[in-house]
């Protein structure tokens, strides 16, 4: 075999439409009124589930005790990557994120009380209180968590997309991390295996400027996604504070994988506004200015707010009523965790093996578990 | 029956079990074109073609990672790691991905992965490339452990892994590969976590597994022919789960317990083995529990030297005659 790359030379792919049109993207333009407003409305979804997390993490239960425990990373700010994403997801499109991961668990639409109650510890939890904030899973809606490594998701979510091709399936893996992953080895090992096996995954960089504090320019040699040109694959950048601009661009990327099954690499520039975690003081690495500037000005709830109102897609009116419906939801779900049980001692032990789990289709014999 | 080597009897279980399951794929170093390091995968590339039996590049943590993903979605990947030694660098995606991802979802996902290499010294290859991970793996709930000592059971035990639905991790050992052992033609299986005694005996319990349950078994006889001592043999077979039952019944018929390990001697399988022993048999032991392992310093490279670090038979009649004194 040859020591010369077969595939053809990759390619940063610059957007065929100019900023300000992206809502006259085809994939835009064929939207309708409806799916418009749902993606507004699944963006102040997040944003109000958040909220509300936050003050119930800050809070205390009727008992005097922490309501939330450990981390709580808020996706506040960065709405617009993960719902212009998975709005674009058939029904063999699978995702994949790091700890980060409220937003793209209510994104590809899983149910908000799950949600807090898994925040909360509870057994209606979507991962019955056994994974907490950074572990949210749900394979029915084609999420695959939810992963506290950072990068460590990366070769499953390319794992995926290997299992969609060798059973034949057209569809893309969205496998997405933050700036601060793409300096982890099995990162690059994962796309090197991408582009090498031609596999339908789109690798998302979610660069929101930082890795816990750590700024981009302190951490990164170079341009982001342009190492992805060095496995090969094409890739490309992307405002994320417009959800159309990241719906138009990713789903370029995302037909390349389903059709030519290639991968890529797309960096989408978003911005959160709170602090790594809940725990950090957000004091040390950026100006107080810095983040008003983008609550001011790039905010993908106002931006999207202002663009359906200047399109005369919905009234000012009909937006506060989301609002208030998605305060309400969020409320509606903080109680359902708070009214929940917790799992039991006994429940510890449960999930570990599937055997242990389906004792009458068990086959192996000796002792799973020890003391 | 036929006999047929060690290496020979992983090949079979393979192939059996890529014809059985179309979910199932061969992936890892050299394993296609090259026909296996080992040559454990020989010959399957030609029956089974290049989809199912993939050479990966030189990313442990890239390809067991993209395993663990591609079983989320029902494949069943059997991934070659080498050696085991190398597991060090896959680490995250072994013990935090495959071991955890059905705990964290809640018992939502499953992970059917077969892990397995070779994990052994004695070949001199110095520290690097002789590690015996099995009590690290085992330390995880959520995955399954197994160590086969014999061609046979090696057969029976990789096809029951690559059924299982949890991560499943298959230590095999460079100097069994070419060992030969009756395997009958007809399709079997093993139960993983099913212990088996080797040699009868009523003296003395050795539990060991791996090639040092040859290791044993040759002590053993040497001990009977010019010490006149009986030994028992019980080979765990699997570590996790672990057949505690079969050891404990043993140790209740001998009242002695020899564990011979190609461990490292701090937090081993014996440390788990020997707390077990003295908590659930105590009133039937009649000395402490003794142990064998390597001698505990990184592997050795110089040959001779290599041989005496690792448990051997000379070493094991030894241990044995010490335990008995
Ligand atoms: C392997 C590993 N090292 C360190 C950490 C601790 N840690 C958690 S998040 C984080 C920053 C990651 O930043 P980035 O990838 O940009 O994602 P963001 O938090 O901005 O979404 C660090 C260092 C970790 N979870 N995993
Ligand atoms: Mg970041």
């Amino acid at each position: 075999m040859s020591k010369k790359p077969s595939a053809p030379a990759a390619k940063k792919v610059e957007s065929a439409v100019p900023a300000s049109d992206y809502a006259l993207t085809p994939i835009n333009a064929s939207l309708s009124r409806e799916q418009k407003i749902e993606l507004y409305r699944t963006m102040v979804r997040i944003r109000r589930f958040e909220e509300r997390s936050l003050r119930a993490y800050q809070g205390k239960n009727a008992a005097g005790g922490t309501n939330i425990g450990g981390f709580l990373h808020l996706y506040i700010g960065q709405e617009a990557v993960a719902v212009g994403c998975c709005s674009l997801m058939g029904k063999n499109d699978h995702v994949i994120t790091a700890y980060r991961d409220h937003g793209h668990a209510i994104a590809v639409g899983m149910d908000t009380k799950p949600l807090m109650a898994e925040l909360y510890g509870k057994i209606t939890g979507c991962s019955k209180g056994k994974g907490g904030s950074m572990h949210y899973f749900s394979p029915d809606k084609n999420f695959w968590g939810g992963h506290g490594i950072v990068g460590g998701q990366i070769p499953l979510g390319t794992g995926l997309a290997y299992a969609l091709k060798y059973q034949g399936k057209k569809g893309a893996a969205m496998a997405f991390m933050g700036d601060g992953a793409v300096n982890q080895g099995a990162v690059h090992e994962a796309y090197n295996l991408a582009s090498l096996w031609n596999l339908p995954v789109v690798f998302v960089i979610e660069n929101n400027g930082y890795s816990m504090g750590t700024s981009q320019a302190r951490s990164s040699a170079g341009e982001l996604a342009k190492r992805a040109a060095g496995y090969n694959m094409d890739w490309g950048q992307c405002n994320g504070h417009d959800v159309f601009e990241v719906r138009a661009v990713m789903d370029h990327f995302l037909t390349q994988a389903r059709e030519h099954s290639r991968p890529s690499t797309v960096e989408i520039d978003t911005y959160r506004y709170r602090g790594h975690s809940v725990a950090d003081p957000d004091n040390t690495y950026r100006t107080k200015a810095e983040v008003e500037e983008y609550r001011n000005n790039k905010d993908p709830i106002q931006v999207a707010l202002h663009q359906l109102l200047a399109a005369g897609v919905f009234t000012a009116e009909i937006a506060e009523q989301i609002d208030a419906e998605a305060r309400t939801e969020a409320e509606i779900a903080a109680e359902f965790a708070d009214a929940s049980p917790y799992p039991t001692v006994d429940d510890i032990q449960k999930d570990v093996y599937w055997e242990s789990d389906h004792p009458a289709e068990r086959k192996s014999e000796g002792r799973l578990f020890f003391d | 029956m036929p006999q047929i080597t060690y290496r020979e009897a992983i090949r079979h279980a393979l192939a059996e079990e890529l014809t059985r399951d179309p979910n199932v794929v061969v992936m890892g170093e050299e394993v296609a074109q090259f026909n296996g390091a080992y040559k454990v995968t020989e010959g399957l590339l030609a029956k089974f073609g290049p989809d199912r039996i993939v050479d990966t590049p030189i990313s442990e943590a890239g390809f067991i990672g993209l395993g663990v993903g591609a079983s989320m979605l029902g494949i069943r990947p059997v991934m070659e790691l080498m050696f085991w030694s190398f597991y060090s660098v896959a680490f995250d995606q072994i013990l935090n991905n495959a071991a955890n991802v059905r705990y964290m979802s809640g018992g939502q996902i499953n992970c059917p992965i077969v892990i397995r290499g070779p994990a052994n010294g004695g070949t001199n290859v110095g520290a690097t490339h002789s590690h015996t991970p099995e009590n690290v793996l085992a330390n995880h709930p959520g995955v399954k452990v197994v160590v086969p000592a014999t061609a046979y059971d090696a057969k029976g035990l990789l096809k029951s892994a690559i059924r299982d639905n949890d991560p499943v991790f298959f230590l095999e050992n460079t100097i069994l590969y070419g060992d030969k052992g009756e395997v009958p033609e007809a399709e079997y299986v093993i139960p993983l976590g099913k212990a088996d005694v080797k040699r009868t005996g009523t003296d003395l319990t050795i539990v060991t597994y791996g090639r040092c349950v040859i290791h044993s078994l040759k002590a053993a006889e040497t001990l009977e022919k010019e010490h006149n001592i009986s030994v028992e043999v019980v080979d765990l077979r699997t570590i996790r789960p672990l057949d505690i039952d079969t050891v404990l019944a043993s140790v209740q018929k001998t009242h002695r317990v020899l564990i011979v390990e190609e461990q490292k001697p701090f937090a081993s399988v014996g440390t788990q083995l020997a707390y077990m022993i003295q908590r659930e048999a105590f009133d039937d032991l009649d000395g402490p529990i003794h142990r064998l392992a390597t001698v505990d310093a990184p592997a050795i490279y110089s040959p001779p030297v290599e041989t005496e670090q690792l448990p051997n038979p000379g070493r094991v009649v030894k241990a044995v005659l010490a335990a008995l004194a």
